[in-house]
């Protein structure tokens, strides 16, 4: 039986695919890069597709991993064929259930999509640090190191562990494998059914627990049997391997895919052998053929069963010949005696079982590669196998880093090159929102089902959601594609955004003789004097085929909008040679009315037209044989940065960061803020223009800027001189600024072109109303002049704080902002919170921040947007987890609270050294206003001073913490898949403690930032990921949740609704000496909106009563008031007007027509009797 | 007394036909509309360019901010299927042939050749009796002349009888240069009726936001006088069947059309306003009218007071314009 047929999938969904055909119960819960399993599993149930019983599995998203194991365990208990997906902090949350699920002897397959933990930093890319932190639970581990091993081996362990009666961790590598596409042979129905043996399933049932036929489990054992009933399972680990090997053998003589628990390839008298498991295992394959072919006597062992860890099939495993083993881990167990994989064989070699197969011990030596996605090359690899040739090998070395340090990395030749000669290897730099990885993944798929060409597909994205460049790395050839490393010979290189090439080199990979596809807004015959003169000189020396099309004008002409894709894809194909042109033309055309014939006819015939204008319009560029530009690439940031950021993080801004020697890097993770200005995207193609003549100084556009691009100041008309001609200025409205100039000014390289305020502005000019006092205009001719304009206006002295009145929106927004320029989307709903509470709170803010959207775009290197002002105070940031991000800032601020305690008590102390008055002040200041702050500002300085001259123990004490005596503000953020899932306990116990927090949940109803998956506060009828059919529930109130505690300050805001009420209410919340919770409205774009109209979103969502503006302020019980303020208006529109604005609830009218409808009459429904509620609520007198 | 009358082909128990509008939404305002005596029913608008536009629109935010972060390629599921064609007003239009036994009239508004065509068909195959084409151009090229806009509606209409088998009817504005000769030019291209008037949408200005904004009022009786000069005056002169539309609110003012020569008069505004069980009391009123003045058919009076057999033809024509002005200043001097 070896039915099977072709299909062209990445890892995730290879295990997803058995994962679904296998099991009845599937707990999930996002993370990256393990939510495309669960994605797919929720998809498939939604479309009813069935298991191999013919029955669709449940799938049940949970609240957290640690939710996600809990259910998975309970289904076990009762019999239930189960799974689940994870990866990194997620199966970390599992261990403790791990345990007993071992314990207990339950067959089960977690997939994990292998990834780094957080240490110094968070990273979202693979490496072994998260499953080698479960191989101590009970549980079997079976590796896969490509994306076909990723279905069979699913498969084999989901056979396995029915038999072995033991759960089982599959891995493979995090993104490397879990997102590379490739043509893989699909197992088919019948296979899975061979392979699944259903007395064994029956047996699992059969053990659950029924009130039929009750047992109990999860019982206490004490001292004296604890230890032996430890034991009893032992057999069941001695007989696993030989069961996982005996279902890789049937699995074999199903499909003709033979593996085993230890998989050599190479030299049968080899010499030199590198173990290693994971993809690193086909990249060192590949590298072994390699030095075979050049005579080296070089094996791999590949490990496929890491647990249980059989000795004896290791052994077996290598051949008698061996003399030195490097063993590679891809993680780090910082004061270990050696990393797991190495401690592992180790023991094997040199422990009692070793004897008889080796004349001589083999030499060995550890060593880690690849820690968090780092590329791991034929290079490094061939490099291990030199240092293996050493008399003295390193142990415990790095490859692939630059260890200055402790100098415990190997040299290699990066020049060692490992390319199929045949085939096209092709590299493709574009933006994210210009579609290219999207016509790439559909170039593979019509490579790949329709030739017997091979195919691989791998893609790499910067850390900025908004303006992010992409690079996809393609490769086709005739024989199967085992090359798990970044393209490093291209033949073809496409580059879809012509501002690349004065930014970064992208023709350093390309080969002699290759081709050069550019998109750029110049004609074939004028494009060459625009590139820079390292581009042509690329050109000129590597012969290259220049082709250019401008892409953007045949998109707008064939009404593609700025989708560049269809229009690039083509053009690769017709110049690629990958098939014949018209039948290359023809394959497209098939897929495009495959794959848009769903979302409509018109967007197919739109799609055609474009691939014959693509043709139509590129053109080849003959070129001079001497390079004629004059100019080069741009410097990456100012000369004027400071050198932390020249040296360190400007190589990371030109993707050269993977050159940086250890000893650059911060040791504890520590960063300094405020380098996100150094960082120039220049991403918008349009940006604001101030029209001075007719703003009405409202404040409103700065307030909504998301990216804090848009500032005014106030100051003395003499401090004008010196203006750059076309600076800008006028009189300041205000009463309290009479007498003073006004600035309103835009950061042209910053701005993301948003147009948030030019939506907000409320002026209309009155000769032509389609212009406001602020109005987007292209960028690039007004940049340089911009620029200039805003090094003086940033020069310009920021206004006296203490004369500010905060409480309104106009003269709020003259408050310097400490968060900038960050990496979120354009036209994010989010960040106007965090930057609104940094004008007004940030030179005294800690914040704890969750994991998500608003940590990414808050401290995802290379640079970072908190920042601080000229007295170098401003906002201290740091994310702990997901999950315990309130507690993590209560711990914030029970140690302000007792540093402030201890201070007092020291001052009172030293009280007549510092002097009695100084001390009372300082002890008795109350710290309401914002000058009482300044004031007890002046105080702190002054008693530091005064403590310098003192040289007392309490003294030296009291100096480290005088600080604290000045009003700190702690602040914890995050999204809603913290505050109301994951993080919700914790959530929920800081603000019964009282203290005084505040927490902001910025609520896009959605996790934004791994996708768009439901959370609890997800509305009802909205379609998101894991609710793929629509949320048939609705939205958790989480503020009237809160409210019930009776001391929580609570306040839902909207900005775009009401901008003077979110202001209001952070003000308020923050001085409330008790804990707050905000709970903002956050457009986003995984509401499927266009960012421009968010904040029309937010108004509507007020109007239709979806989101009731108030406050509940405990303070006002004393006063014997109401402490529930409503502060919107009774809804005035039905529901549908705000929902029918978006994506999220529009689809399902398209998908499910009916049950859309019945969806919005609850949720109208929802809203009428939340709205009665709340008006009976705020009505109760107190 | 048979108030029975026939429009393109239908035989209809009476002359009151809902005109398209959103009450068709409602299967239950369709079968109430049938239990107090409307005897078809026209459906709402098909919009091609409304079906265009949702597709793009489904197709943008699908992919808008796709593949650009690792940690969010996509942000929606990929539901199996979507109806981003006419499939929901397909089934709506089965639906409503399910839910009553009166004639359901398709109304179809295209803004394509092909999409016209299609369209049309599938409107056909979805069980309506027949279909109202409702052509609107609001041509504001300036290098357009009236000639070429008169084309496209008879190239739609010719194309539409060729690839259908049920009654055409054809909505028309009654902006054009020669209304009778456009009547004859659609007759001849195979309308089996027109439909006079089409009311726009007309823009307004909202002076407080500075911004035009489309705005829609409901008909007033005063509009009626527009479509019956022109059925008076179009009244025997074509083959296709006439309806009038707009302004009709009372079992008079249904009357006075047929009377100028309507096979059936279309309500709309009047059913927003009072309901649509209003209908039941304009046909007890029309019967009463009728046996008050001994009539004893609406084929009877059809036509009666046409140009073609009233006592004063020209009170249709230009000169009427004149005495109206000349009857109101005498009552104002």
């Amino acid at each position: 039986m070896k039915s099977s047929s072709v299909v062209n999938i990445d890892g995730n969904e290879a295990a997803a695919y058995i994962a679904f055909k296998t099991n009845e119960v599937i707990a999930i819960y996002p993370i990256t890069p393990s939510s495309g399993m669960g994605e797919l599993a929720d998809e498939w149930a939604s479309y009813n597709q069935k298991n191999i019983w013919n029955t669709t599995p449940l799938v049940q998203e949970m609240q957290s991993e640690a939710g996600a194991v809990g259910a998975l365990h309970g289904a076990l208990q009762r019999g239930a064929l189960t799974t689940t997906f994870t990866a990194s902090q997620g199966l970390l949350l599992m261990i403790p259930n791990m345990y007993k699920i071992a314990g207990e002897l339950s067959p089960v397959v977690f997939h994990v999509a292998a990834r780094s933990l957080a240490t110094q930093a968070l990273s979202i890319f693979g490496d072994h640090s998260d499953v080698m932190s479960v191989r101590q639970t009970g549980f079997a581990m079976l590796c896969s190191s490509t994306v076909q091993e990723v279905m069979d081996l699913a498969l084999i362990a989901q056979a396995a562990t029915l038999q072995a009666r033991l759960p089982f961790v599959h891995f493979f590598d995090g993104f490397r494998t879990s997102h590379e596409v490739t043509k893989i042979q699909k197992v088919s129905d019948e296979v899975i059914r061979a392979m699944i043996d259903e007395e064994l399933v029956l047996a699992h049932r059969k053990r659950g627990l029924t009130p039929d036929d009750p047992v109990i489990r999860g019982i206490t054992q004490n001292p004296d049997v604890y230890f032996q009933a430890r034991e009893t399972g032992n057999l069941f680990y001695e007989r696993c391997p030989g069961i996982v090997q005996k279902t890789m053998d049937q699995f074999a003589q199903l499909t003709g895919r033979q593996y085993h628990l230890f998989d050599y390839h190479g030299h049968p008298d080899a010499e030199r052998v590198v173990v290693i498991m994971g993809s690193g295992a086909a990249t060192t394959q590949e590298t072994v053929d390699r030095l075979l072919a050049m005579g080296q006597k070089v094996g791999v062992l590949k490990v496929r069963l890491y647990r249980p860890f059989s000795v004896e099939h290791l052994i077996k495993a290598l051949p008698r010949t061996v003399t030195s083993i490097a063993v590679l881990d891809r993680t780090k167990e910082p004061g270990s005696g050696g990393e797991p994989l190495y401690l592992d064989v180790a023991a094997a070699l040199y422990g009692n079982l070793s004897g008889g197969h080796f004349s001589k011990a083999p030499q060995l030596i550890g060593g880690r590669y690849g820690l968090s996605s780092k590329e791991f090359t034929p290079a490094m690899v061939k490099g291990v196998f030199d240092e293996l040739n050493k008399t003295a090998p390193k142990n415990n070395f790095s490859v692939g880093i630059n260890d200055d340090v402790s100098h415990l990395s190997l040299d290699y030749d990066p020049n060692f090159i490992i390319e199929p000669a045949d085939g096209v290897k092709a590299i493709f730099y574009g933006l994210g929102a210009d579609g290219t990885v999207g016509a790439n993944k559909n170039t593979i798929k019509i490579i790949g089902e329709n030739t017997d060409l091979f195919v691989q597909g791998y893609f790499v994205y910067d850390s900025k959601k908004s303006g992010s460049q992409t690079v996809s790395h393609l490769r086709f050839g005739p024989k199967p594609i085992h090359l798990p490393f970044l393209v490093t010979q291209a033949n073809f290189v496409g580059c879809h955004q012509f501002d690349f090439l004065d930014k970064y080199d992208l023709l350093d990979k390309v080969q002699e003789g290759g081709v050069f596809l550019l998109n750029a807004p110049f004609a074939h015959d004028k494009v060459w004097d625009e590139l820079p003169q390292e581009a042509q000189k690329s050109i000129i020396d590597k012969k290259l085929k220049f082709y250019v099309i401008d892409a953007y004008t045949v998109a707008r002409e064939a009404k593609m909008g700025g989708r560049i894709n269809t229009i690039m894809q083509t053009c690769f194909f017709a110049i690629s040679g990958i098939l014949p042109r018209e039948e290359a033309i023809k394959s497209i055309k098939d897929f495009i009315q495959k794959s848009y014939g769903k979302k409509g006819e018109h967007i197919v015939a739109m799609n055609f037209n474009a691939v014959d204008q693509s043709i139509a319009n590129m053109h080849e560029v003959q070129y001079p044989h001497q390079v004629t530009s004059r100019h080069s690439r741009s410097r990456t940031v100012a000369e004027q940065a400071p050198a932390f950021v020249k040296d360190v993080l400007s190589p990371m801004l030109a993707y050269q960061g993977d050159s940086l020697a250890v000893s650059r890097l911060p040791i504890d993770g520590t960063y300094p803020t405020g380098t996100a200005k150094w960082e120039k995207r220049n991403i918008a193609q349009e940006i604001p223009v101030w029209d001075e003549s007719i703003c009405i100084q409202c404040g409103k556009c700065s307030m909504v800027c998301p990216h804090a691009v848009i500032r005014f100041k106030v100051y003395e008309p003499p401090l004008l001189n010196g203006a750059p001609a076309g600076f800008k200025s006028t009189q300041a409205r205000d009463i309290q600024w009479k007498e003073l100039k006004y600035t309103l000014q835009v950061a042209p390289e910053d701005c993301t072109g948003c147009a948030l305020c030019v939506d907000v502005c409320p002026v209309k000019n009155k000769t032509e109303t389609k212009l406001k006092a602020i109005n987007m205009a292209p960028q690039r001719p007004i940049r340089e002049q911009e620029k200039a304009n805003w090094d003086f206006f940033l020069n310009l002295p920021e206004i006296n704080r203490r004369l500010v009145k905060r409480s309104a929106v106009r003269s709020s927004q003259v408050l310097e902002p400490l968060f900038e320029f960050s990496g979120a989307c354009t036209g994010c709903g989010e960040t106007p919170y965090i930057k609104l509470a940094t004008q007004l709170f940030g030179d005294r803010m800690l914040i704890g921040n969750a994991t998500g959207c608003s940590s990414i775009y808050g401290g995802n290197l290379p640079t970072t947007p908190y920042t601080k002002n000229k007295d170098g105070r401003g906002p201290a940031w740091c994310n702990s987890l997901f999950e315990d991000n309130a507690e993590f800032g209560l711990g914030m601020r029970l140690a302000v609270d007792k540093q402030k305690e201890q201070a007092v008590e020291l001052c009172i102390k030293l009280a007549g050294e510092i002097g009695s008055d100084l001390v009372d002040a300082i002890v008795h200041a109350k710290q309401l206003e914002e000058s009482d702050i300044f004031d007890q500002r002046d105080r702190v300085a002054a008693l530091k001073e005064k403590l310098k001259g003192i040289k007392s123990p309490d003294a030296q004490h009291l100096l480290s913490i005088a600080d604290m005596l000045v009003k700190k503000s702690v602040w914890i953020i995050g999204g809603d898949g913290w505050a109301y899932d994951i993080g919700f306990g914790g959530l929920d116990h800081v603000l019964s403690s009282g203290r005084n927090v505040n927490i902001l949940v910025l609520d896009t109803e959605v996790y934004s930032n791994t996708g768009g998956q439901a959370s609890k506060s997800t509305p009802r009828g909205a379609v998101a990921k894991f609710a793929s059919a629509g949320k048939a529930l609705g939205k958790k109130d989480l503020a009237r949740m809160m409210m019930t505690y009776g001391h929580v300050y609570v306040g839902m805001v909207a900005m775009g609704a009401k901008d003077e009420h979110t202001l209001r209410t952070f003000l308020e919340a923050e001085s409330y000496d008790g804990p707050s919770l905000i709970i903002a409205y956050s457009h986003c774009i995984a509401h499927g909106i266009d960012m421009i109209n968010g904040l029309q979103d937010q108004k509507t969502a007020v109007m239709a009563g979806y989101w009731p503006l108030f406050r509940y302020n405990p303070s006002l019980i004393l006063e014997g008031k109401n402490p529930l303020q409503i502060d919107s208006a009774e809804p005035s529109i039905p529901l549908k007007e705000f929902v029918y604005r978006q994506n999220r609830f529009t689809m399902l009218v398209k998908s499910n027509p009916e049950e859309a409808k019945r969806l919005l009459d609850l949720a109208q429904h929802d809203v009428e009797e939340r709205w009665k509620l709340y008006k009976t609520l705020a009505a109760e007198r107190t | 007394m048979d108030l029975t009358t026939k429009y393109m082909g239908l035989k209809l128990r009476n002359p009151l036909v809902a005109s398209a509008s959103p009450i068709a939404h409602s299967l239950d305002a369709c079968r109430r509309m049938e239990d107090r005596g409307i005897s078809a029913i026209v459906c709402f608008s098909l919009f091609e360019e409304q079906i265009i536009q949702e597709s793009l629109s489904l197709e943008n935010h699908l992919t808008r901010g796709t593949e650009s972060y690792a940690e969010s390629l996509s942000y929606f599921p990929k539901p199996e299927f979507f109806l981003v064609g006419p499939e929901e007003y397909l089934a709506h239009i089965a639906k409503m042939k399910k839910a009553v036994g009166i004639p359901v009239i398709g109304s179809l508004n295209g803004c394509s050749m092909g999409g016209w065509t299609k369209y049309a068909q599938h409107i056909q195959d979805a069980g309506a009796d027949a279909i109202e084409l409702n052509i609107y151009l609001i041509p504001a090229d300036l290098d357009q002349a009236g000639e070429e806009i008169e084309k496209v509606y008879l190239d739609i209409i010719e194309s539409v009888k060729k690839s259908v088998r049920i009654p055409v009817a054809v909505k028309l504005g009654p902006y054009f240069n020669n209304m009778a000769n456009v009547a004859k030019r659609v007759d001849e291209a195979g309308a089996d009726a027109l439909v006079l008037f089409n009311r726009f949408y007309q823009p307004d200005i909202d002076l407080e936001n500075l911004e035009v904004k489309p705005s829609l009022h409901l008909s007033t009786p005063q509009a009626m006088r527009l479509p019956m000069r022109w059925i008076a005056l179009l009244y025997g002169r074509l083959k296709c069947s006439l309806a009038a539309t707009g302004g009709v609110h009372t079992a008079q003012d249904a009357l006075k059309m047929i009377m100028a020569g309507a096979d059936v008069t279309m309500l709309c505004s009047v059913l927003f306003k009072d309901g649509v069980d209003s209908t039941a009391t304009i046909l007890k009123d029309m019967q009463e009218w009728m046996q008050n003045n001994e009539y004893v058919s609406i084929a009877q009076m059809q036509g009666s007071m046409s140009q073609k057999s009233c006592s004063d033809p020209e009170a249709f024509e230009r000169a009427n314009y004149m005495k109206v002005l000349q009857s109101y200043s005498s009552r104002v001097i």
